[in-house]
């Protein structure tokens, strides 16, 4: 069995960690920062390009090639926005960092904003998490004292600040654009990118950095032991670790810290997590946030992959899957922002995505006609179905709704929403058929959880 | 407007935490909400105004996010998980007991205005599933049995106060 | 292969044909101008784009090169530079011309983008067209016709929502409706500076309002109504009054004020139904204000003059005529000439004519009240500045008559001539009008048509066709939309008698049009600033005219849409 690399997650639950200043820095805390601010910000960047960071927070964007495209050439301030609105269903890695260990957080974000020359940093915490908000401000103001946070920071001449603003129960707000719009105190409308990208146009129409929680911690890592080394953990291409967030029906749910690429989703699922619940078999398992593609336990994938410098054949079941970025591109779904939510055979998959269309058709702005009147669609198509209005086109119909909604929208809300209900329908189409008459069995035969 | 001096004091210093003054329309309107218990028709013009907005500028954001509330609650607050994971660990029938320990239904407050339930969306604490988030403290693996021992310790404290 | 686009211009390919246009010109237009249609809602020319509605997608491609030598890659199969197509299609309102781009609109991806964007606005869209206003200009309806599938799949619930909002005095809003498309919004942030709409709650619950409290009552709510792409936003006076198909659209200009936006007469049967603004980019965009929508209820008011008088008792229009001039001929020196700032440029040229003939000077009567920084300018007369040019005036009218008024006292005056100006509002009082005899031309009744000798009826700019010049000094026409009163004829007929009758020459022309064009004529000839313009030919924007003999007069108007006062 694999065994996790907790070099984020590190203190998390640890006995005797607190999360207070003193105890960050007696592990060592803010050195990598107080020897960052001696080098060239230039150089600062460079580690984090070689380090082959991919954001944590859904996207898996290059981090270096994301601070390589801001705009450093209008004059105008340069905006650092921490993403902690972690909303992503299934996902709960950043409300741990938030917690317990911020002042990791706050390193990796003055570091950030030392190579970037940012000029005020904003943390956007959903305001879910009022606890985890007043423990940020604390932090701060701990590490403002320590001359860490504020003006003329470890005596050098760069002033950069960091406040905290509360959402209030939107996951549009963690879409990048909706995010900026929020803070500015509008409604979280994304904008049309082109031209609105935050690099060059973001907060009050400055260059902004948008970056997860997560992405921000393995920043300090990565300048601390250097990017060349940091590339080594991990695979290529998928560097580092990543925090895999379990949820559902294994025995041992949780977070674990592993390797990117080196866990496969059997080991992880099976020796990690201990295996289905007693008496159950798996069926199904979203590996990354509910906008991620279903996988279907039986599943498998067949094909050529590059290794190194050769191309080589792979034939898959769900358990070899390797949990990176690249690999689950490649099978159909996405790493995401590592939410493994996990099925079994007691499961009603249509009564599942009853439940995910929910979330979705409450949580769309709105804004473009495809998400706004396709996701409530979609929503309404499942609940009928499951309140017993079921007819065997129906899943048929989903999936014509949500193939008119992916790539036609202005921001990446359209595939989060219509994702489920296309890999859903694919994956388990005999059950969307059959679901009129099949629900009455289901609902005789044992007691049921409720999805809806 | 009824605020406290402390409420006040915190407004003005968070207004200064922006380059544009828009930007405290969410931090002023939590803030009024927590002196205020909710946020009134009044509470909005008096924001709108303070931030040099028109009301509907304001307007928008209460309506927009489902944490802002135009009308009181109960003195408990108590937030169901209803997405995916939570629901697979059976929150649906949490949610469900504690409809049934206040005789509430789910989006209303109880008659004796002691508690409101709430089926929210992603706590993001999905490993510890079912979780409930009662007032400001999350309570993780709530089970039915769980969930009639939280209505208990509810119920107790309202007692006393 | 095309010529090279002059330097300025941008050269992009649209379905197959080029098309050059200057930087900054998105896909949407650009396609107008080669006949390509692109189906939007929420894009307008004059408001910010914001591409929520989703129906403008299009495929976008760029040539394709050779990443290392930079050469053109050639697609063997036709000879030509290879189009690398993107995959995803983007917004054509959102995309601005660049060299090499290409756009294909005729795919099968863009028409299963335009039936999916359709049917998804239908989703939720009441089945109200049989009690629509909107019905015949509808965009929902012109574009499902031309882009959708023809049948939707749905048949779930649809959202129910608030039916008929009273949003002001003037718009009535149904929001069941509305496409969220936000035209009303932005418009009203951006261009009335009243930032009063907005929209609540969330996903397709979204609504629009108004704060509770507030009212979208300014004076360019009517403008939102024109923008509504759907029967959303509605205008309560017409509201189910008339479907448009019935009505006959005229061209005409908005005799407000000096601004001289341009508009449409809607009307069916002689009778009109509502005013829209008319697009002019050199006036008043696509706007114009309320205030000078309702101005075609006067042509069918209580007030309206409608029976020519002598000393009080009907007569015949040769009757008066005759009394008239017998009057001007029995008083010569002893007449004088009040004309209007609300004349059109022909009348003012012939009443110019007639003070010579009496010889006389004519005065006219300021009207000066509130402007805005919109379309609303300080200047209520539409056309001081045609009385200006064609010389009837010299001078900036005032808004007493004072002289007149010492002239009446002293006795020097025995006959005042009125085209359409109550003199009791210009500062005489009724007992000065009982000292003189008063001819009264004009459309409405008062104080001065009530104590007049002689009282021809005339036309409202409805009515007749003309020319006015605005403070832009530019010479726009309108047209008649619908006849006059029974018996009322035009103003240049009725000046054409007049004429006539001092000067005992006959009549080149005895009809309105007649005498229009043959006005036209004595004008260019006459008129310097007027040698080059040709009422048949002036064109739908109007044309400027040169203003420096008047550049020292002391104009009121201030800084309005398309207008700065000279310095």
């Amino acid at each position: 069995m694999p065994e996790q690399r907790r070099i984020i997650f590190k203190h998390i639950d640890q006995a005797g960690y607190t999360n207070d200043l003193a105890c960050y820095q007696k592990h060592g805390g803010y050195e990598t920062l107080k020897a960052a601010v001696l080098r060239k910000p230039e150089e600062l960047i460079e580690e984090v390009k070689k380090s082959g960071l991919r954001g944590r927070g859904g996207a898996g964007f290059s981090c270096g090639l994301k601070w390589s495209l801001l705009d450093r050439k209008s004059g105008k301030p340069i905006y650092l926005i921490v993403n902690a609105d972690e909303s992503e269903p299934g996902t709960f890695k950043d409300r741990y960092i938030i917690h317990q260990d911020p002042h990791q957080l706050i390193e990796g974000m003055m570091i950030t904003c030392f190579a970037n020359n940012v000029k005020q940093a904003y943390i956007y915490i959903r305001g879910e998490f009022p606890i985890g908000a007043r423990i940020l401000e604390q932090a701060i103001a701990e590490a403002k004292k320590a001359n860490f946070v504020g003006n003329n920071i470890l005596g050098t001449n760069y002033s950069c600040d960091i406040f905290v603003h509360r959402g209030a129960g939107a996951y549009i707000c963690g879409e990048e654009t909706g995010l900026i719009e929020s803070i500015e105190g509008k409604r979280p409308y994304p904008r049309i990118k082109p031209p609105y990208f935050p690099a060059v146009l973001g907060l009050y129409q400055c260059p902004t950095i948008v970056n997860n929680v997560e992405t921000l911690c393995h920043v300090k890592h990565i300048v601390s032991m250097g990017g060349d080394t940091y590339s080594k953990i991990g695979t290529p291409g998928n560097t580092g670790t990543r925090i895999l967030c379990v949820s559902g029906h294994v025995k041992r749910p949780g977070y674990y810290e592993f390797e990117v690429g080196k866990i496969t989703l059997g080991e992880l699922l099976n020796d990690v997590c201990g295996g289905p619940l007693p008496g159950r078999t798996f069926k199904a398992v979203i590996p990354g946030g509910s906008s991620a593609k279903i996988l279907r336990f039986g599943e498998r994938f067949k094909g050529k992959r590059k290794v190194g410098a050769e191309m080589q054949d792979y034939d898959w079941g769900l358990e070899d899957l390797p949990m990176d970025f690249d690999s689950l591109a490649m099978v159909g779904s996405m790493a995401g922002s590592g939410g493994v939510i996990v099925m079994d055979d007691s499961v009603s998959m249509v009564e599942a995505l009853a439940n995910i269309n929910s979330f979705y058709a409450h949580e769309s702005c709105g804004q473009c006609t495809p998400c706004r009147e396709g996701s409530l669609w979609m929503k309404r198509i499942t609940s009928r179905m499951v309140l017993g209005g079921a007819r065997a086109e129906d899943g048929a119909l989903l999936k014509n709704v949500a193939d008119q909604i992916a790539g036609r929208t202005i921001c990446a809300f359209g595939e989060a929403c219509s994702w489920p209900t296309q890999s859903f329908v694919l994956k388990f189409g005999d059950e969307f058929k059959q679901y009129a008459e099949k629900s009455k069995d289901l609902a005789a035969a044992k007691e049921t959880t409720p999805l809806v | 407007m009824n605020l406290s001096e402390n409420t006040v004091k915190q407004i003005e210093e968070v207004i200064t935490h922006y380059p544009v003054k828009r930007s405290a329309a969410l931090p002023l309107l939590h803030l009024v909400q927590e002196d205020q218990g909710y946020i009134s028709q009044d509470a909005i013009a008096w924001i709108a105004a303070k931030l040099e907005l028109q009301p509907i500028n304001v307007y928008e954001l209460v309506t927009f996010y489902p944490m802002f509330r135009q009308k009181p609650i109960g003195k408990r607050h108590i937030k169901v998980c209803r997405t995916l994971s939570c629901a697979l660990m059976g929150g649906y029938k949490t949610c469900a007991e504690f409809e049934a320990q206040f005789k509430t239904k789910r989006g209303e407050t109880s008659e004796d205005g002691a508690v409101t339930i709430e089926f929210v969306e992603c706590l993001a604490s999905c490993g510890t599933a079912p979780v409930v988030l009662i007032d400001d403290t999350l309570h993780e693996n709530v089970d039915c049995a769980k969930a009639r021992a939280l209505s208990d310790q509810i119920k107790a404290e309202l007692k006393k106060s | 292969m095309t010529s090279p686009a002059p330097a300025d211009l941008i050269t992009i390919n649209v379905d197959g044909k080029d098309v050059s246009v200057p930087k900054g010109t998105n896909v949407i237009e650009a396609a107008a101008k080669v006949g390509v249609d692109v189906p939007h809602y929420c894009y307008h020319p004059k408001l910010t784009v914001v591409g929520n509605c989703r129906m403008c997608l299009v495929e976008m491609g760029m040539p394709a090169v050779d990443p290392a030598t930079k050469a053109p890659v050639i697609d063997p199969a036709t000879g030509k530079q290879k189009i690398n197509w993107m995959p995803r299609p983007v917004i054509g309102c959102a995309t601005n011309a660049s060299p090499g781009l290409h756009i294909r609109t005729t795919t099968q991806l863009v028409k299963d983008c335009r039936e999916g964007v359709m049917e998804f606005l239908l989703v939720n869209h009441p089945l109200d067209c049989p009690i629509c206003d909107q019905a015949g200009e509808c965009k929902l309806q012109e574009q499902a016709t031309g882009y959708g599938r023809g049948y939707s799949r749905y048949i779930e619930d649809k959202n129910v929502k608030p039916k008929r909002t009273v949003l002001g005095p003037r718009v009535t809003l149904d929001d069941e409706r509305c496409i969220l498309c936000s035209r009303c919004i932005r418009f009203s942030k951006e261009i009335a500076k009243d930032d009063v709409l907005g929209f609540i709650d969330r996903g397709s619950t979204s609504t629009l309002t108004c704060f509770p409290g507030k009212q979208l009552a300014n004076n360019y709510s009517l403008n939102t109504v024109d923008i509504c792409p759907v029967g959303a936003l509605t205008s309560t006076d017409f509201r189910f009054k008339m479907r448009v198909w019935f009505l006959k659209q005229t061209n005409s200009i908005d005799t407000e004020t000096s601004v001289g936006a341009n508009t449409i007469v809607w009307s069916r049967e002689g009778q009109i139904y509502r005013i829209t603004p008319r697009q002019n980019d050199f006036v008043n965009d696509t706007w114009m204000a309320d205030s000078g929508r309702i101005l075609y209820k006067h042509v069918r008011s209580e007030d309206r003059l409608l029976a020519t008088r002598v000393s009080g008792k009907e007569a015949s229009l040769s009757e008066a005529v005759s009394k008239a001039a017998t009057l001007i001929s029995e008083n010569t020196s002893h007449v004088r000439l009040v004309a209007s700032g609300k004349n059109t440029v022909e009348e003012q040229f012939l009443i110019k004519q007639l003070a010579d003939q009496i010889g006389t000077k004519a005065s006219l009567v300021s009207r000066i009240g509130e402007g805005d920084t919109i379309l609303v300018s300080k200047d209520k007369n539409p056309n001081v500045r045609g009385a200006l040019v064609t010389g009837l005036i010299n001078e900036l009218p005032s808004q007493k008559l004072d002289l007149l008024s010492s002239e009446i006292d002293s006795g020097k005056v025995k006959v005042v001539i009125s085209f359409n100006e109550d003199l009791t509002l210009a500062g005489l009082n009724p007992s000065q009008l009982a000292k003189v005899k008063v001819i009264y031309i004009g459309t409405h009744q008062n104080k001065t048509s009530d104590a007049a000798e002689v009282v021809i009826p005339s036309l409202t700019v409805f009515e007749k066709s003309g020319t006015f010049i605005n403070q832009q000094f530019r010479i726009q026409k309108f047209l008649l939309a619908v006849p006059g009163p029974s018996g009322v004829v035009d103003d240049l007929v009725i000046l054409t008698h007049l004429l006539t009758a001092l000067t005992k020459s006959a009549p080149q022309a005895t009809q309105a049009a007649g005498i229009l064009a043959h006005t036209w004529t004595q004008i260019a000839s006459r008129v310097p600033s007027l040698a080059h313009v040709s009422f048949s030919s002036l064109p739908e924007v109007g044309a400027l005219i040169d203003s420096s003999a008047f550049q020292k007069l002391p104009f009121v108007e201030t800084q309005t849409l398309h207008f700065k006062p000279a310095v």
